[in-house]
């Protein structure tokens, strides 16, 4: 690794200064605020603020509701994780052959990281919605059966993981892309002349090579799919129908932010940062040791 | 990252925004300035604009910026971050749901006690009984009844035309359900349904047949610590609707306002919600058809009940300047003049909040052109005001009408029975009103 050296002492803290205070203001700060009101029961114009201990976290873990929005959010996480870095994997395949336009498709298929989680919820709406989304319309030619995930539980969820699938989708091909053509031809030209074929060579050879990246894009879709889906969530189905849709952050905010209860939503979000927590330590404990970028 | 880059921008805003602040320069002559934070967007933001700058401009002593702080709940949850932050706004708009919390916060400026400090005298009583009963206590007013509105039922006379059904709302349940049928088999898309689920099938329901949501009479004497929704009438209403989704005749379109859509749209023959709607359905049908409107349906061997209004309030809020709130006194003056309630409700479909008001607007020929304007009114006026139909005031009332909406959900889907779904709704709701009661006891 090349080492920088600076002369002035000073330079280097003062460098990265801003970007402490940032972490300092943006996170630490409202880490330890929600962690301090984890342990009250405060009114939401704070001026009571009762002790609770560790109560909101008992409540948490015995409420029902709560549990069903875990399972929802491991469902969720899990189809939005495996799905889209399969299908990301596939197309990043087809998008690495030498073909013409190749320019083009790569631009096209990146373009939806480019938009914010809650406008892709709004184009996803214009599409699905049942009564003035362009698809269920087409639908309706063909076959009688009512989409309407405003009651169906199972076809709301769907709808929302597809989205998320969609919406990541160009960060994973890109990372896929990068992935396949840093493996030399030389390695596969080998497999070819020992008389391995195309499956043979995407199974035994480019998909360990391609293992960290993929290891990379599992953490990083995790915390995706868990944290950062919230604004197509608000913005396609609110949680609902029922709370099929309910995923932990967004009950976190709803909580809070809707019902007021500070201390439980502050339990929540205590929960949710043990959570990202432990991604990470998982990511930087395994992944880093063994990627070579 | 994409979180340290949203983080970056935010920064580089808020620095932004500080420079500005620092570099405004200084009101040429000192007009006292009133914070009023509202949750009004669309047409109705435009009409609020309008308010501030027409008492702006009627006096030289104070300036009223109205500011839109996004949907109710983030409006409510900004002022209390800011009142939290020692920087409260004057005057916010709070959602009815959101009453007996700030009753309780101890944040309030009550209303009546508001303009007697500052020496303005107004004729409570020419408030319209359902409207007062729900933002007073103990007899006085706490906030500023601003935009309220009861649900109404409006039908499609067109698709009533195309099903051969007389140009007339169903009155009762039962023509409800016969209507919507006839809807049905007609080719219509959606027979009947409803927006704001909790407020129109649950809230009003219950009050329009006099039955008990709550009790210590709905919250309104003392603390309410129990639902009771999930009664034989609860359980009722629930079981038609349910029926009505099984069998086709009742189409559930989502939660809030977004059902609107689907009768904007020229979809569904029968609808109930707001009757602020009628601005809304005015300019969505426009050209595209004809519509009505009624009072709500009722059920058969229930007494007569009233209505509940809907719709927000404006709270005043302490740690102000007495000057300032001067200011607001004469503000609210400015909008119970019945001038303003004349103007705000011909524009909206929001009730007046005065009598004199209705009178003004019976007098002006406003009604015989309007006549949609006047079923709400006469909705309110032919009910009876009873302990179950003065108002709803719940702790935290905001989570209990999701839950109730998650099980009717639920109920509307065949997940559950309404029974079971009610029952749920009431555990859930029994538990937010014991925090909330455990937090004022």
């Amino acid at each position: 690794m090349k080492r920088t050296v600076f002369r002035n002492r000073w330079l280097p803290y003062l460098l990265v200064a801003p970007q402490v205070a940032i972490t300092l203001v943006f996170f630490f700060w409202p880490a330890f605020d929600s962690l301090r009101l984890s342990l009250y029961r405060s009114s939401p114009f704070g001026d009571k603020l009762i002790w609770v201990g560790l109560a909101n976290f008992q409540r948490l873990f015995g409420d029902r509701a709560y549990l069903r929005s875990a399972v929802t959010t491991f469902i969720f996480s899990f189809l939005v994780t495996f799905a889209g870095m399969g299908v990301a994997l596939l197309l990043a395949a087809l998008a690495n052959a030498k073909i013409r336009g190749l320019g083009v498709y790569r631009t096209l298929l990146l373009w939806p990281y480019g938009i914010a989680p809650a406008i892709a919820g709004i184009i996803w709406l214009f599409i699905f919605h049942p009564s003035y989304g362009i698809l269920p319309y087409v639908l309706s030619f063909v076959t009688a059966y009512q989409f309407n995930w405003f009651l169906k539980g199972w076809v709301a969820l769907l709808l929302i993981t597809v989205a998320a699938i969609w919406k990541q989708f160009g960060y994973n091909l890109a990372f896929y892309l990068a992935g396949l053509q840093a493996i030399p031809d030389s390695v596969l030209e080998a497999a070819s002349v020992d008389g391995a074929g195309p499956v043979r060579r995407f199974f035994s050879m480019t998909f360990p090579l391609l293992s960290p990246v993929t290891f990379f894009l599992f953490t990083l879709n995790m915390t995706f799919a868990f944290f950062e889906t919230f604004g197509l969530v608000h913005s396609v189905t609110q949680g609902g129908p029922g709370d099929a849709t309910t995923i932990l952050v967004y009950k976190a905010w709803k909580d809070g932010f809707e019902g007021l209860q500070i201390g439980i939503s502050a339990a929540q979000s205590v929960v949710l940062m043990v959570i990202v927590i432990l991604l990470t330590a998982f990511q930087f404990r395994y992944a880093e040791k063994k990627v070579v970028y | 990252m994409p979180r340290t880059m949203t983080m970056m921008r935010w920064t580089a805003g808020v620095s932004a925004l500080l420079v500005a602040v620092a570099l405004a320069p200084a009101a040429a002559h000192a007009k006292t300035e009133i914070q009023w934070w509202h949750a009004m967007q669309g047409v109705l933001g435009e009409r609020v604009n309008e308010i501030a700058a027409k008492f702006n401009a009627s006096q030289n002593d104070y300036e009223v910026k109205a500011v839109f702080k996004g949907a109710y709940p983030d409006t409510l949850t900004a002022a209390i971050a800011a009142y939290r932050a020692k920087q409260p706004p004057h005057v916010v708009q709070v959602f009815e749901v959101g009453t007996q919390t700030m009753l309780s916060s101890g944040a309030v400026y009550p209303v009546y006690q508001l303009m007697k400090d500052n020496g303005i005298a107004i004729d409570w009583s020419d408030i319209l009984g359902p409207v007062r009963s729900y933002y007073s206590s103990g007899g006085n007013l706490y906030s500023m009844a601003f935009n309220s509105s009861v649900p109404i039922l409006y039908y499609n006379k067109d698709l009533f035309k195309k099903a051969g059904l007389a140009d007339k709302p169903p009155a009762s349940w039962d023509e409800v359900e016969a209507m919507a049928k006839k809807l049905v088999a007609s080719g219509a898309k959606c027979g009947y349904s409803s927006a704001w689920p909790s407020w129109v099938l649950m809230e009003n329901m219950h009050a329009l047949h006099d039955q008990p949501f709550a009790d210590h009479d709905n919250g309104y004497d003392g603390l309410a610590t129990t639902l009771k929704i999930n009664g034989a009438f609860g359980v009722k209403m629930m079981d038609l609707l349910a029926r009505g989704a099984r069998e086709g005749w009742f189409t559930y379109n989502g939660r809030l306002s977004k059902a609107e859509a689907n009768m904007g749209g020229g979809e569904c023959g029968i609808f109930t919600t707001s009757s602020a709607f009628i601005a809304g359905l005015t300019r969505a049908a426009d050209g595209k058809f004809t519509w009505g409107t009624g009072p709500l349906p009722k059920m058969s061997g229930y007494p007569q009940g009233n209505a509940i209004i809907g719709g927000a309030s404006l709270w005043v809020l302490k740690g102000a300047k007495p000057e300032e709130y001067k200011g607001v006194a004469q503000f609210f003056k400015y909008l119970a003049s019945t001038e303003n309630q004349v103007w705000w409700a011909g524009v909206t479909g929001y009730l007046p909040i005065s009598n004199t008001a209705v009178k003004a607007m019976e007098a002006s020929g406003h009604f015989q052109k309007n006549p949609q304007q006047r079923t709400a009114i006469t909705q309110l006026n032919s009910g009876k005001t009873t302990p179950n139909s003065q108002g709803i005031r719940l702790g935290n009332f905001v989570s209990i009408r999701d839950s109730s909406e998650e099980q009717m959900e639920n109920i509307f889907s065949g997940k559950k029975t309404s029974k079971q779904g009610l029952d749920d709704a009431v555990t859930k709701s029994n538990e937010i009103l014991k925090d909330f009661a455990a937090l004022y006891k």
